[in-house]
């Protein structure tokens, strides 16, 4: 005879709770449902009345008409975002070690100052910025826009590898000392062979906000550097643009961060540290 | 087998060595300690008493608030780890996990420059000699606790370091390969040669590997020696209640006319005993009167059937007064029939079979002795910290005896006491009197 363990609540409280949990998904994917189905409707299907049918046939004829307008930007964004994360997680790495591992008198200062820049909002800095990159010439291109978001990245980044840093055990950097190596060294060779998952996801969030971003984009490039989501604001937001057409961009501009994180995110469980210590 | 390393061992001087942490904890305090080149060096203590701390110090893992750190001639005090020619055995053991064996093993040879074909002959040499040989391409992951344990050992030894240090290097194994590992070490200390210190909190670890040990406490060191002096002469209160497994049985006594009173009581001591250090008692005596009527307080309820004396007539008087009384458990013994020796009647509360010995413990009718020292021995903060049931004011001894000793839980049994074996600490100081 079995003996499952099981919950002492009646069947109906356990059968309410998934309905309720059932009901939120649907509500939380609605959206979602709304963007797929119209971003594949043949174009003569598209009506405000008829929004949530499926469509009759798959069509890709909307993604065809807005590529071209989206193209540019695209491909700008990509150029941002890629080098913008990559950099910012370096950086963050290097910071994240010297904070956590290889620590300095006053690190205790420091750090808090570093994160203190997560907390102050764009707005708040946007005009001092945008005069300080006028001044240094940085203004137009992607260079400046790039530099940017590194610098508003290492916040978190430094935040991520410092907490990652402090899960490895002191006597490995030790142990490295003692057998000769310096600090860098021992950041090279024993630090960051460990430190992909902190890299997937501090590339995963840096990647998605510097995708994501409108506002440095829009105040710090011109008309031939703009990124996609302001392309994306130029579809959607006119009056006189079909439905299909704003679904369709929004689907093609998202589509990179969701790579990103599938590529990435098997990194996440990974356990690198297997085997170092007594086990 | 091949000559594995061949530099020559240097020694270690430590000359006043201190360490204070921020925050005002004197880990270490002034430390002064000689390791002969080639020596086997342990490093005891309970838990906080700054032998980790003074090792990390050799190794350059800690700076020094005070004092010398010399290795060979090279005063080494200011350098950095990397500078030193030091390999260290961590309890973690602490491999780089993303490497495999073979590059933990050539890491060290790599990072001060070797060549890919030096680098290679001797992970390969040492591999052989630890029997890692076909492990070289996995990654610690892939690898059992002994065989971690070994690639950890091989670290060290592949460098040929002028000094190994070990940090509780055994700790992380079970009982048995405990065990066994620690006389492979020894056997290996034999054939290398390389000068090693070595840490732990486990006093047998330290007795059987040590060809000498140092025993610290609060920082400060109490006693540098052989295993057999430290067993057999410990400097005090501390070095005594610590060395030894089971430990010492401690009682509060009087010394008078060459006799020792406790428990109702009273054993001879032997004509050489008290000579040299009489005078130091006589001058701390004075001091301690008020210890000495509680502690020398003892009634003769239970364990004075036969406290008469026996034994050597010629006494030295010379000590006289309070004193705290150590016996070791193998000091105390069944009596022959009709043989010499003082009788002490006892009965068990209970009796340990371990198949070839027992310990049989028991109570005397005696203050139980509740000292810093004695507390420190045992990593207990608070008078009953070592206590499961907290109400034994009465000393509590432990005898160890032969497995076919004739003993029962309540029934009521002799024992004789080794005149010879007595040890007397100054109840003030701590210190050794004899």
């Amino acid at each position: 005879m079995s003996t499952a363990i099981r919950s002492r609540s009646a069947p109906w409280v356990t059968t309410a709770k998934y309905v309720a949990l059932f009901a939120l998904l649907v509500f939380f994917l609605l959206p979602v449902y709304a963007l797929l189905v119209t971003a594949l409707k043949d174009p003569s299907e598209v009506s405000v009345t008829r929004m949530w049918e499926l469509p009759g046939s798959l069509s890709f004829a909307s993604f065809t008409a807005v590529w071209p307008k989206l193209q540019d930007g695209f491909v700008n964004s990509v150029m941002l975002a890629v080098p913008a994360s990559v950099l910012s997680a370096v950086l963050g790495a290097m910071n994240g070690f010297v904070l956590s591992k290889w620590r300095f008198p006053g690190a205790d200062f420091v750090f808090p100052l570093i994160l203190f820049g997560m907390f102050s909002p764009y707005q708040a800095i946007l005009i001092p910025m945008v005069q300080v990159m006028s001044d240094a010439g940085l203004r137009g291109g992607l260079d400046g826009l790039i530099l940017v978001h590194v610098i508003y990245g290492l916040p978190i980044t430094t935040l991520i590898f410092r907490s990652y840093f402090a899960g490895i055990s002191d006597e490995i950097i030790e142990a490295a000392k003692v057998d000769g190596a310096g600090m860098l060294r021992t950041f090279f060779f024993v630090a960051l062979p460990v430190a992909p998952p902190a890299f997937a996801v501090a590339m995963i969030w840096q990647f998605t906000s510097a995708w994501n971003d409108f506002l440095f984009g829009a105040v710090l490039t011109n008309r031939d550097y703009w990124p996609i989501t302001i392309a994306l604001n130029n579809i959607a937001g006119g009056q006189t643009v079909p439905f299909n057409e704003a679904m369709a961009s929004a689907l093609l501009a998202c589509l990179p961060t969701v790579a990103v994180y599938v590529i990435l995110g098997r990194f996440f469980m990974r356990g690198l540290m297997a085997g170092a210590l007594k086990g | 087998m091949t000559d594995v390393i061949r530099t020559p061992p240097s020694g270690i001087r430590l000359e006043g060595v201190r360490k204070r942490f921020p925050g005002g904890v004197d880990a270490v305090r002034g430390v002064d300690l000689d390791v002969s080149p080639g020596e086997f060096m342990v490093l005891v203590g309970p838990s906080g008493c700054g032998k980790s701390t003074l090792l990390r110090m050799i190794a350059g893992l800690e700076e020094t608030s005070g004092g010398r750190i010399m290795l060979g001639d090279k005063d080494v005090t200011t350098e950095l780890p990397q500078q030193r020619d030091v390999a260290m055995v961590f309890q973690s053991y602490a491999l780089y996990p993303r490497m495999t064996v073979r590059k933990n093993l050539g890491f060290g040879l790599r990072m001060r420059g070797a060549g890919s074909a030096e680098r290679e002959r001797r992970v390969v040499e040492v591999a052989e000699v630890l029997g890692l040989s076909h492990l070289l391409d996995r990654r610690p992951a892939a690898l059992s606790g002994g065989q971690r344990q070994r690639v950890a050992m091989g670290r060290a030894i592949v460098r040929e370091p002028k000094v190994f240090l070990m940090d509780e290097p055994l700790s992380n194994l079970d009982a048995k390969l405990r065990v066994s590992m620690r006389a492979q070490l020894s056997l290996l200390h034999k054939r290398l040669g390389v000068t090693t210190v070595y840490v732990t909190h486990d006093q047998i670890e330290a007795m059987t590997l040590g060809q000498r040990v140092a025993v610290l406490r609060d920082g400060s060191l109490q006693q540098c020696d052989t295993p057999q002096n430290l067993f057999h002469r410990p400097v005090n209160l501390f070095v005594a209640a610590f060395i030894g497994s089971p430990s010492m049985n401690f009682v509060r006594a009087t010394v008078s006319d060459g006799f020792v009173h406790f428990a109702g009581v009273s054993v001879p001591l032997p004509a050489s005993a008290s000579g040299s250090s009489g005078s130091s008692l006589a001058g701390a005596s004075g001091a301690v009167s008020s210890v000495a009527a509680s502690g020398s307080a003892v009634g003769s309820a239970s364990g004075a059937a036969s406290g008469s004396a026996v034994g050597s007539a010629s006494v030295a008087a010379s000590v006289a007064g309070p004193v705290i009384l150590g016996i070791r458990p193998t000091a105390l013994s069944v009596p022959s029939a009709g043989g010499p020796g003082v009788r002490l009647t006892v009965v068990p509360d209970l009796v340990e079979d371990l198949g070839d010995e027992r310990y049989v413990i028991f109570e005397l009718d005696a203050e139980r002795v509740d000292t810093d020292a004695t507390r420190a021995a045992v990593d207990a903060t608070t008078a009953d910290d070592a206590l499961l049931v907290p109400d034994a004011e009465r000393a509590r001894f432990t005898a160890r005896l032969p497995a076919d000793a004739p003993v029962a839980v309540g029934e009521p049994l002799d024992l004789t006491v080794d005149p010879d074996r007595l040890h007397l600490f100054d109840p003030a100081t701590g210190n050794a009197l004899r």
